[in-house]
């Protein structure tokens, strides 16, 4: 592995962890529950790429393993969470009831 | 040559999954940021498992990506749909300056129509 190959997936590392950043402000900041799911959704899907890329960097193929179920989880999950959303009692601003 | 490969998608994937970030933060709407997460971090996703299946050629480490990739391209769409559903039914506010909002004639919806 040549040097400026390892510089590139170490800014490459970087820049997914400064993008986690930036989606976790939305995780914090967010003002309704399915803003945090996406949220939480797009940091999973980001810490995937992460784990190939570390994969590529550290040169042991077992990580795609952890990649495949990572992704599996997070996608499955936004899937039964928006589910319990559409069927359940939740509200934004708190107006009434409807059928 | 074959770092060259992996270094072009490992850059293209990256900077789609800073697009994605970036579109999270700076749009105004939860819809909106539905449609960042959904397209960029599809691309960003393929582009750096591409990039690990190109440095790592062997035939479980292509067998295990595309497996990745098949899976994550069916199932990112989806829940973004449903959750658009969801967030569409509970309320979730559009922006103010949405002109056109056709499903709310169709479908029983807490969101301000934005209709007159």
């Amino acid at each position: 592995m040549s040097a400026w190959f390892e510089m590139l997936l170490r800014g490459v590392l970087v820049t997914l962890g400064g993008s986690a950043v930036l989606s976790l402000y939305r995780l914090v900041r967010g003002p309704s529950l399915p803003d945090r799911v996406v949220a939480m959704d797009l940091i999973s899907l980001q810490f995937v790429g992460a784990i190939a890329a570390y994969a590529v960097l550290s040169d042991v193929p077992g990580l795609l393993n952890v990649a495949m179920v990572l992704a599996i989880i997070s996608s499955l999950s936004t899937i039964a969470i928006a589910r319990y959303l559409f069927t359940g009692d939740t509200e934004v601003g708190g107006e009434e009831e409807e059928s | 040559m074959r770092e060259y490969i992996t270094a072009f998608f490992l850059v293209f994937g990256t900077l789609g999954m800073l697009l994605a970030g970036l579109g999270m933060v700076r749009l105004p709407d939860l819809f909106m940021r539905m449609q960042a997460t959904a397209k960029a971090a599809t691309i960003g996703l393929g582009g750096l498992l591409g990039g690990a299946m190109v440095a790592m050629w062997s035939r479980s480490v292509v067998a295990l990506v595309l497996l990745t990739l098949i899976f994550t391209f069916a199932i990112i769409p989806v829940a973004a749909q449903l959750i658009a559903r969801a967030a569409f039914r509970m309320g979730v506010p559009l922006w103010e300056r949405t002109r056109e909002n056709d499903l709310i004639r169709k479908k029983p919806s807490r969101t301000r129509p934005f209709i007159d």
